[in-house]
């Protein structure tokens, strides 16, 4: 007996596999001169003043400008759409010169007036076009007073107090130029219609396949060389690197430790890594139950075996950190601090000294989350490790979200211990926001472990109004040496970003603030 | 037959109701909320608060219900807080990616379900049979995702015959030749488990229908072999294989939403999971209606062949 169809079936089969092999060669490579960029997830929106993730970031400063911008390779600003700047002597005004001839891609120009109405859309409840939000990051411009434009390459700002990190703030993609006449066209769509006057203009979005730029020939800085750069959303990281692997990318992201070395060893690809002003720490609940006591809180640190962490766990791409700046904070770090020791030892005599031997704690752990790394294998082996020196620790895991709606209004009668990332662009923002007593949670901070002293309020205070670097790095390697001993946190490690690119990228450099700067990037 | 699909569209409507007030009350019930998701790690309480009030998360269950099925009611599905456009363009957007992806699949398991199926029947207990049948085992119990990763490495990495994911060619792609080589390993991914429930049932029912008196009398008449099974025994032994089919599409639409994460590809299974995370519950109620209807759909397409297969059901 014949069976003709199954014949066909099998024989079509061969043919595709075989055929796909034939038309397949050339398709392997990726175009020339477009750079094709493999992002962890689809962004959210390209405006810019709307987001709140790295992921959304990494397209949005290629497409904008700022008025200042971070000089490559540090966390300080450099001019921008703004030429030069005068801060007076009372830190309250700030007065910007605007680079003349810069148009946004649609066309329109930059000028004062445009500048006045990104501030005012974030910050004015009464603008016209404030519905086109919510801005979550607007509070890193709270304190502006008033935006003033009296000529038009002229904006003044007036600061309500005295705020050290606004020239840094407004490097960060907050404080990105969106054009004024697009948003007024797009209204609530603009997030899918950006236009700024960045290196890129937008070319296309198609949800969870790619997004497109192409090269602004008339860039103010200069034509970028790349024709085009494509970002395309990869969840899996397991994908991720086959794309990688198979010629379908050209750059990522986010590489997983597990993979780096197998692209180290490999002359095709090229892997760059960057520390950055990330900080992966415990918040300790200093409010009640065994962590109220200091002794406890330094325990913890001294318990936990970092170091196995960030060369097992995290397999070498994070390091040990000291305390509750990252060292990527250059100016502002304080060098003599050195990370808690492993000593299980002396954690068992502290534990014995507070009483606390053999404490039951409630843990929050997370499945993810931006910076959080690997976290549910963190946590396992923190709560290992506190076991060893006879802690009870019981973890309870979240979802992401479910799990900030949990840590962010404060600990208190929930847990005892949180895990928690942060990525920060200037050394005021984690401490002000986290360790302050004006922070607890129930005045709108992010104190989800109560944490209070008053000499480091005070010092955060006089480091945020001070206009004299030397004097604020002063103060903050103060409150380091402070935080410390006092140990809100468990300190635990400070991540470097990684990423790969096939030998044919040139010109790329991570950059310490987390951003994917693409303007004098090439391919051959 | 006009008056019973009629029937049976109507009977569609309590089955959406049921499923939307579901969907709606589980998205509620789970911790963690929209406004959290859309302002992000720095939210303060105060601004969770206040979103939550203009996008009306403070009112009543029930009153946030009735808006959402008033506004479906006028063909309104709302607009995505996480995506900022209309939840009508983005499901429609991706459901067409599913479509692609879940009919190719679809096709691909019954296909060759079916002739598994019945080689393995006609061939019971010889070497054909065996080989299928052990075939077929290890596609039903291999997890998909896993088998997905395994062809990306062999034929996109290794070979480099194939992309290793997406749907088109992400710059100058897009011609019918690029979505078909991105869809081979995603459907044959997708196919595998299918594919083997249907060759399981089909050999059973082939098996029942080849002992039958009237198999007997067929070839008793002198029909040859391959009339008395394409004709005779495999018409009868089909209409106990299409329901099986229809049921399948579930199997199908729910595990496009691994492979959809796996291959990337550009679906609702994919969408729905981000929607999920992000608590956009205007998105999730879209996405999970038009998969309820197509479901509900393609069962309804099933029985109607199975009534034509077999008159005596019209009854």
């Amino acid at each position: 007996m014949q069976f003709p169809l199954m014949k066909a079936v099998v024989g079509l089969a061969f043919a595709a596999i075989a055929g796909g092999g034939a038309i397949t060669e050339a398709p392997a490579q990726t175009p020339p001169n477009v750079l094709i960029v493999g992002q962890i997830a689809e962004p959210k929106s390209l405006d810019p003043h709307a987001v709140t993730a790295v992921n959304d970031f990494r397209i949005l400063m290629n497409l904008y400008d700022g008025l200042v911008r971070y000089k490559d390779g540090t966390l300080e600003p450099e001019p921008g759409l703004a030429e030069s700047w005068d801060i007076s002597d009372d830190g309250l005004t700030y007065t910007f010169k605007l680079r003349e001839g810069v148009t946004f891609h649609d066309g329109s120009s930059l000028d004062a007036e445009a500048v006045k109405f990104n501030f005012e859309r974030m910050l004015d409840e009464n603008h016209p076009y404030h519905d086109t939000g919510p801005f979550p990051l607007a509070f890193f411009f709270q304190a502006i007073d008033s935006v003033a434009a009296p000529d038009a390459s002229t904006v003044v700002f007036k600061l309500k107090e005295p705020y050290a990190p606004f020239l840094s703030n407004l490097a960060y993609p907050t404080g990105l130029i969106a054009s004024p006449a697009v948003v007024e066209e797009y209204g609530q769509d603009y997030g899918r219609h950006p236009s700024g006057t960045g290196p890129f203009k937008f070319e296309s979005w198609e949800s969870n396949t790619s997004v497109v730029i192409t090269r602004n020939d008339d860039y103010w800085d200069g034509a970028p060389p790349l024709e085009a750069v494509v970002y395309r959303p990869i969840t899996d990281a397991n994908t991720r690197v086959a794309e990688m692997l198979s010629g379908g990318i050209d750059l990522m992201v986010e590489v997983p430790p597990d993979n780096l070395d197998q692209f180290r060893q490999d002359p095709a690809f090229k892997v760059y890594e960057q520390a950055g002003p990330h900080l992966w720490f415990l918040i300790l609940n200093a409010k009640e139950g065994p962590f109220a006591d200091k002794r406890v809180r330094q325990a913890v640190n001294y318990a936990i075996d970092k170091k196995a962490l960030v060369d097992d766990v995290l397999q070498g791409t994070a390091e040990v950190a000291a305390g509750p700046t990252p060292p990527a904070f250059a100016w502002a770090y304080n060098e003599a601090l050195k990370p808690y020791p492993y000593d299980p030892d002396k954690a068992k005599a502290l534990l014995e000294e507070a009483g606390a031997a053999g404490a039951e704690l409630t843990f929050y752990v997370t499945e993810g989350g931006s910076g959080m790394l690997d976290p549910v294998a963190m946590g396992t082996a923190i709560q290992a490790d506190l076991a060893k020196v006879g802690l009870d620790v019981t973890i309870e895991t979240y979802e992401w979200n479910t799990f900030l709606g949990e840590v962010n209004p404060g600990l208190e009668g929930k847990a005892d211990m949180a895990e928690m990332a942060w990525m920060t662009n200037d050394p005021d923002t984690l401490p002000y926001l986290a360790l302050r007593t004006e922070a607890f949670p129930d005045k709108g901070g992010f104190n989800s472990g109560y944490y209070s002293n008053p000499e480091v309020d005070a010092l955060l205070e006089q480091a945020r109004s001070s206009t004299d670097r030397g004097e604020r790095a002063r103060l903050y390697k103060a409150m380091q040496e402070i935080v410390r001993e006092d140990a809100p946190w468990a300190f635990v490690a400070n991540w470097k970003q990684n990423a790969v690119s096939t030998a044919a990228v040139e010109g790329f450099a991570l950059q310490p603030s987390f951003f994917l700067i693409l303007r004098d990037v090439s391919k051959n | 037959m006009a008056a019973y699909i009629f029937k049976r569209l109507v009977a569609l409507i309590p089955v959406l109701f049921g499923i939307s007030i579901i969907v709606f009350l589980m998205l509620a019930l789970i911790p963690g909320g929209t406004a959290v998701a859309i302002l992000g790690p720095l939210a303060s309480a105060e601004n969770v608060a206040k979103l939550n009030q203009e996008l009306g998360f403070d009112r009543p269950l029930i009153e946030q219900y009735l808006t959402w099925m008033g506004n479906l009611l006028h063909g309104d599905l709302g607009r995505s807080y996480s995506l900022k456009r209309p939840v009508a363009d983005e499901v429609f957007e991706r459901f067409s990616a599913t479509l692609i992806l879940a009919g190719t699949s679809l096709v691909l398991c019954s296909v060759l379900g079916l002739l598994a199926g019945v080689v393995s029947a006609v061939r019971q207990f010889g070497w054909t049979d065996r080989i299928v049948t052990f075939v077929v085992l290890i596609g039903i119990s291999m997890p998909s995702f896993w088998l997905g990763l395994l062809l990306i490495v062999l034929f996109a990495v290794e070979l480099r015959w194939l992309p290793a994911s997406g749907m088109v060619a992400v710059y100058g792609g897009g011609g019918l030749l690029d979505v078909v080589r991105h869809l081979i390993l995603p459907a044959f991914t997708l196919a595998v488990v299918a594919t083997g429930v249907i060759a399981r049932l089909t050999r059973t029912a082939m098996l029942e229908v080849l002992r039958q008196d009237y198999i007997r009398t067929a070839r008793a008449k002198g029909l040859s072999e391959r009339r008395v099974i394409a004709r005779h025994a495999f018409k009868a032994a089909l209409v106990n294989v299409v329901p099986l089919i229809g049921v399948q599409t579930g199997l199908v639409l729910g595990g496009a939403v691994y492979i959809e994460t796996v291959f990337q590809w550009p679906g609702i299974g994919r969408m729905l999971v981000d929607a999920i995370s992000t608590r956009d519950i205007l998105l999730v109620q879209g996405g999970v209606l038009v998969l309820a209807v197509s479901y509900v759909l393609v069962n309804l397409v099933a029985d109607v062949v199975q009534t034509m297969l077999d008159p005596r059901l019209k009854s």
